[in-house]
């Protein structure tokens, strides 16, 4: 199944859903401390989207994402050092602690910002990829997005203007199911995300979220549409929040969502369900994968100790930045 | 970075050329034309973009033949999708373009409000700076012949609460080739207001590029019984007014804000620590507005020269009306400014 890619890929796609992982797990023993005083919506159970997109992508293409945006961030190359300062609040913070968990920005590493209001960083994407089809320097435009923003006028405006020029922006819609506590079917009718795609005149493709392979596949064709100047693909890759819409605690027990249901993606763990078929196609070994473990969360514990030693911003530099 | 190469007019004074001998008079239509196209020139990073801007009306006139220059790659026109492309325009603006992002009517900018608000004007603060929204949003207040309500509204107080963001009415040509120049050329979000019944007025407009900054009023009057602190077309209105005080023995000094955000707080409050008297004549609503605004800086700071208190000319509180003989009442004049300038004596 995984023999048609490289080692040092598969690797690199297991990395970077490990990193993501572990990264937001350090998140959720470290947040009771009340000193990421800011609201962190995580993605523990979605990593493999964010891994099997972002592989694709160059240093200098663009990706624009939401609230839910730490997985994005790293898996396109952004520093855990900056990332974890910026939950901090403190000044060397990726967005020099002005933007908080919801607003993480690196536009050397092609992360121009990351918006909390749902489906807005659609068109903006859109425009980036106007922008590099105007400057013809062959990038490439992508939008992180969740279920809900496909209920908003944001989504189909991005789409129809993206499909009307060709634009090489892909567009990746993560349903994990719920916007909020509200679920999926008490806010659209039966029809697949993807299927919008064709009203907007263009490919749309679904399939397991979980299963890092086929999102790398499915997104593979879609950088190579747009790169070619095929323009935009909709992609549409459904999986499940592990925690509550916002914090690092469990909403199952509050009733927001079945614990069956939340059972039966825990037992399909992106990360775990990767590990296990790299194992048993000895592309990895359990000890490859513990080493990596131990590699990465040494990584974290420094990235955290950073951010807590680093300094908060001064409170006479409210005003920079507003212009 | 083409832009620091041009002249910035920040004396203050109502055209640098405005007396000079053998000068170019040219109208507000087409200073505004000259500038996009100069901008165009320029800078390959400018585009244009906006709902029919390459049609053969041109938005009044003001984009008429630039896309036979520039081509549709450069002066495009736009899906009827107000807030999904000013996103794109955000977007390619956080790339490193330059985009102007045209809109017939100010009425349109409320359907845009999320991604002007939220994402606009928030952009670098919310990156520490990292990353600058180059964003220039024009829009045109309609005015007369039963526009009514959704076509003639003066929004300009919406978007000057907003940090983030500034907010432009030129009245001359002079000052919408400048200010226009002057947003195209600033790194942050401007909304530039203009006013549908100011396009044929014609004055003396360098033929070179120029930038006027935000922030940077002018007296259009000097006076000294009464401040008339007026924007956009309510600058007429208030010239008129002060050429009948002067018949009638009373000095109006005529202040135009130019850029309602940020206000030119030291003119405006030099003018009426002069005058001793204000009255504020803005083209929109007064609640919350501009004329507030203005008001409350004349009470912060320049209260103990008042002799009066301050008078403020605005729209009645309610939608503009279609019929004639209700516009006619709706939209105030120099005849008011005047009347309330002599009740103030």
């Amino acid at each position: 199944m995984t023999g048609r890619i490289n080692k040092e890929t598969l690797t690199a796609l297991f990395r970077t859903m490990l990193r993501i992982r572990l990264f937001e797990d350090r998140v959720v023993s470290l947040y009771p401390d009340q000193e990421m005083k800011c609201p962190v919506h995580l993605c523990i159970g979605q990593e493999a989207i964010a891994a099997g997109v972002c592989i694709h992508l160059r240093k200098e293409d663009y990706i624009f994402s939401t609230h839910r945006s730490h997985g994005h961030c790293i898996a396109k190359g952004m520093g855990l050092r900056p990332l974890a300062a910026e939950l901090y609040g403190r000044s060397n913070g990726c967005s020099r602690g002005r933007g908080g968990s919801m607003h993480l920005a690196d536009p050397e590493n092609g992360i121009p910002g990351t918006t909390a209001i749902v489906g807005g960083c659609i068109p903006i994407a859109v425009g980036a990829a106007l922008s590099a089809r105007m400057k013809k320097n062959g990038r490439i435009a992508v939008a992180f997005f969740g279920d809900g923003a496909a209920e908003e006028g944001t989504f189909h405006e991005g789409l129809n203007y993206a499909s009307l020029r060709k634009l090489p922006v892909i567009f990746v819609c993560e349903n994990n199911f719920y916007a909020t506590n509200s679920p999926l079917k008490a806010r659209q009718p039966e029809v697949n995300i993807a299927d919008k795609a064709a009203g907007h005149g263009m490919p749309g493709v679904w399939g397991d979220g979980n299963d890092v392979m086929f999102v790398h596949d499915a997104c593979k064709e879609a950088v190579e549409r747009a790169r070619a100047g095929g323009g935009p693909t909709l992609l549409e890759f459904r999986t499940y929040r592990w925690k509550g819409h916002v914090g690092p605690d469990s909403d199952i027990e509050t009733g927001c969502r079945p614990a069956a249901e939340y059972e039966e993606w825990v037992r399909r763990c992106p990360v775990e369900m990767f590990g296990k078929r790299l194992m048993k196609e000895a592309v990895l070994s359990q000890g490859d994968i513990d080493r990596l473990t131990v590699s990465i969360g040494a990584e974290i514990d420094d990235a955290m100790e950073f951010a807590r030693r680093s300094p908060f911003p001064q409170q006479s530099e409210m005003l920079d930045h507003v212009y | 970075m083409p832009w620091t190469k041009i002249q910035a007019d920040d004396s203050r004074r109502p055209g640098i050329f405005s007396s000079g001998q053998g000068v170019r008079e040219i109208s507000y239509r087409d200073a505004i034309r000259e500038a996009l196209g100069q901008a165009l020139d320029m800078d390959p990073d400018v585009f244009l973009i906006g709902e029919g801007i390459d049609d053969p009306g041109g938005v009044f006139g003001t984009t008429r033949g630039l896309s036979e220059v520039y081509g549709a790659e450069r002066v495009m026109d736009s899906p009827i999708a107000e807030n999904g492309m000013t996103g794109v325009a955000i977007g390619a603006a956080v790339t490193g373009m330059r985009p102007v992002l045209i809109h017939m009517r100010v009425d349109f900018l409320p359907l845009s409000m999320d991604q002007i608000i939220n994402h606009a004007a928030k952009w670098s603060y919310m990156t520490g700076g990292r990353v600058k929204v180059p964003l220039t949003i024009r829009a045109i207040i309609g005015r007369g012949w039963g526009s009514a309500a959704q076509h003639s509204q003066s929004l300009q107080a919406l978007f000057a609460h907003i940090p983030g963001l500034r907010v432009l009415m030129p009245a001359s040509p002079y000052d919408a080739k400048g200010l226009l120049l002057g947003s195209i050329a600033s790194d942050s979000p401007t909304v530039v207001i203009e006013h549908r019944w100011l396009y044929d007025q014609k004055e003396a407009v360098p033929e070179e590029a120029y930038i006027i900054h935000a922030g940077r009023g002018t007296i259009r009057r000097e006076g000294t019984d009464v401040s008339i602190v007026a924007s956009s077309y309510m600058v007429y209105e208030a010239l008129r007014a002060a050429s009948e005080l002067e018949k009638r023995g009373m000095s109006a000094e005529v202040v135009d804000l130019r850029s309602v955000f940020p206000l030119d707080e030291e003119l405006i409050v030099s003018s009426v620590r002069k005058t001793g008297r204000l009255i504020i004549a803005d083209t929109g609503w007064r609640s919350c507005g501009i004329s507030a605004e203005v008001a409350a800086l004349a009470a912060e700071k320049a209260l103990d020269s008042l002799k009066a208190p301050v008078k403020r000319i605005c729209l009645p509180p309610a939608p503009t009306p279609a019929s004639p003989a209700l516009e006619q009442a709706y939209y105030p004049t120099f005849q008011q400014i005047v009347a309330t300038a002599r009740e103030m004596q």
